[in-house]
């Protein structure tokens, strides 16, 4: 399934500065584990250690933050967009 | 002759993630590219004299000592906020059965809310680093705060803010002049929105306040902690509620404290960090009292609009302090928000917009609750203006009677 996933500034560095990248897979997991094959490293500053999703990270499916449903294991339909976004900000 | 410091941030040595230590030169960014922690501001103050900060300025700017802006910040053109009125609360003390309350009403300044003193900081590193236009994701407080302050700097503004905000945020936000942008969604909706405009060529050289300036502005809510404590007569309170959105506010004011004590400008004694919540928007309060660390988002349902963030950035470091300093973090009901600003207003002559109103209901349920110490010295903050959230009164805050302007309709309205 191919999905579109918008990278952060920071970690554009990975992506050659594309601010856009294509990936695939049937969930946010495997979605994020194509895009760490694409550009080496970028899954361990997405993930920790443990594979959990870093607690000053955001990761969303469409309109949704997947804290809300089933996090890494959240689907991701053929056309999805899955967006990285920095949590420190706003207040 | 003494040469001009004419370092643009002052004291300021860095940037340093909170997370993993790792430190930035000063620049436009706000995320640790290690692990996306929050970058904060490093400095080396050197000797700070109390002299030195009574003699300034009747603002923040008396403390430009302690914060990253230049030292001739006083003249260039900005709103000037803080130095607001630490009240006495001794009515409301006896009320609550308290021996000792002061509530600092920051809602005295120049927009009517605490925002002022944070966006007075994010000004000066928007102007050192070129950028043109001001900006950031508001609860509708902050949204008048920046468009005010890029008018007077002479900036452009674009704002964000949830399009379903009270109508006296959006025609404060709308009145100075810049672009103010209602977004139909959450304010959590519209900070990811700013923070996918930041890496896009539409957001190129803007100064989003609490995304990309975010370490600088945060560095505002210091102040409140430096006046507290020189308005108490240069001594830390001994508990104090402060509200909790981002959670930012209340993580500032404890390294504000910290600050104080290191340079010797107050003496070392503990004091208790306690934040408040209204129940409709409680992650914070919920993981407290779970005994959990990490913050599990909520979609936000409650009249305190102001502090209505599901997702609050800086809460994992709000739950430490809470517990680091033996407070505790709680949260009051919509009912209880609008008990507390007409209680607050009976007794003290504030009128505390529904912000204000959850941090005095928290006050008020950690004493009944007997959390709270009511013989230690306590302060409680106001953030913001009744004036801006009036329908939460409007209804019960009526006339006691209408007459016609005669002394005999006067008498018999009164007559009992």
């Amino acid at each position: 399934m191919s999905v579109s996933v918008r990278i952060p500034t920071i970690l554009r560095t990975y992506t050659n500065g594309a601010a856009e990248v294509s990936a695939e897979g049937a969930t946010l997991r495997e979605v994020l584990q194509k895009l760490d094959a694409d550009y080496p490293g970028i899954g361990g500053r997405i993930l920790d250690e443990t594979g959990k999703i870093r607690r000053f990270v955001n990761v969303y499916v469409g309109e949704e933050d997947v804290r809300f449903t089933e996090g890494l294991d959240t689907p991701t339909p053929q056309g999805s967009q899955v967006s990285v976004i920095p949590a420190v900000a706003g207040g | 002759m003494v040469l001009k410091d004419a370092r643009p941030f002052g004291p300021a040595t860095g940037l340093s993630c909170r997370e993993c230590g790792t430190v930035y030169e000063l620049g436009p960014i706000f995320a640790c590219s290690e692990c996306f922690g929050p970058l904060e501001v490093a400095y080396d103050f050197g000797e700070v004299r109390r002299q030195d900060i009574e003699s300034g300025p009747t603002n923040i700017w008396r403390y430009r000592a302690l914060l990253p802006v230049p030292a001739d910040v006083a003249s260039k053109p900005n709103l000037q906020p803080g130095w607001t009125k630490l009240v006495k609360a001794d009515n409301l003390a006896a009320e609550l059965g308290l021996r000792s309350l002061h509530v600092k009403d920051d809602s005295g300044n120049p927009t009517h809310s605490f925002k002022d003193r944070v966006v007075s900081i994010a000004v000066e590193a928007a102007r050192t680093f070129g950028f043109h236009t001001l900006s950031c994701s508001s609860t509708g407080n902050l949204a008048g705060a920046v468009g005010a302050a890029a008018a007077r700097a002479g900036l452009d503004s674009c704002v964000f803010i949830p399009a379903n905000l009270e109508e006296a945020k959006i025609t404060m936000a709308a009145v100075y002049g810049g672009r103010l942008v209602g977004i139909d969604g959450t304010y959590d909706e519209v900070n990811r929105f700013c923070s996918e405009l930041i890496g896009d060529e539409l957001g190129e050289k803007w100064g989003f306040v609490n995304v990309n300036l975010r370490p600088y502005y945060a560095e505002g809510s210091k102040t409140l902690a430096y006046e507290i404590a020189e308005q108490l007569g240069w001594r830390l309170p001994d508990q104090i509620v402060i509200p909790i959105a981002s959670g930012s506010q209340l993580t500032k004011i404890d390294k504000g404290f910290r600050e104080l004590i290191k340079l010797g400008l107050v003496e070392d004694k503990p004091y208790r960090v306690f934040g408040a919540q209204a129940e409709g928007c409680s992650p914070v309060s919920a993981a407290f009292k779970a005994g959990q660390d990490v913050v599990r988002p909520v979609k936000p349902d409650t009249i305190a609009k102001s502090l209505a963030i599901g997702n609050p950035a800086d809460g994992p470091y709000v739950l430490d302090i809470a517990r680091r300093t033996g407070g505790a973090v709680e949260d009051v009901d919509d009912r209880e928000i609008v008990e507390a600003i007409r209680l607050l207003a009976r007794t003290e002559g504030v009128f505390a917009e529904t912000a204000g109103g959850v941090t005095v209901g928290v006050l008020h349920k950690l004493v009944r609750n007997g959390v709270l110490d009511p013989e230690a010295e306590t302060v409680v903050l106001n953030t913001g203006d009744g004036l801006k959230t009036l329908d939460a009164v409007a209804a019960e805050a009526r006339p006691t009677a209408v007459i016609r302007p005669s002394l005999e309709a006067f008498r018999t309205a009164f007559a009992n």
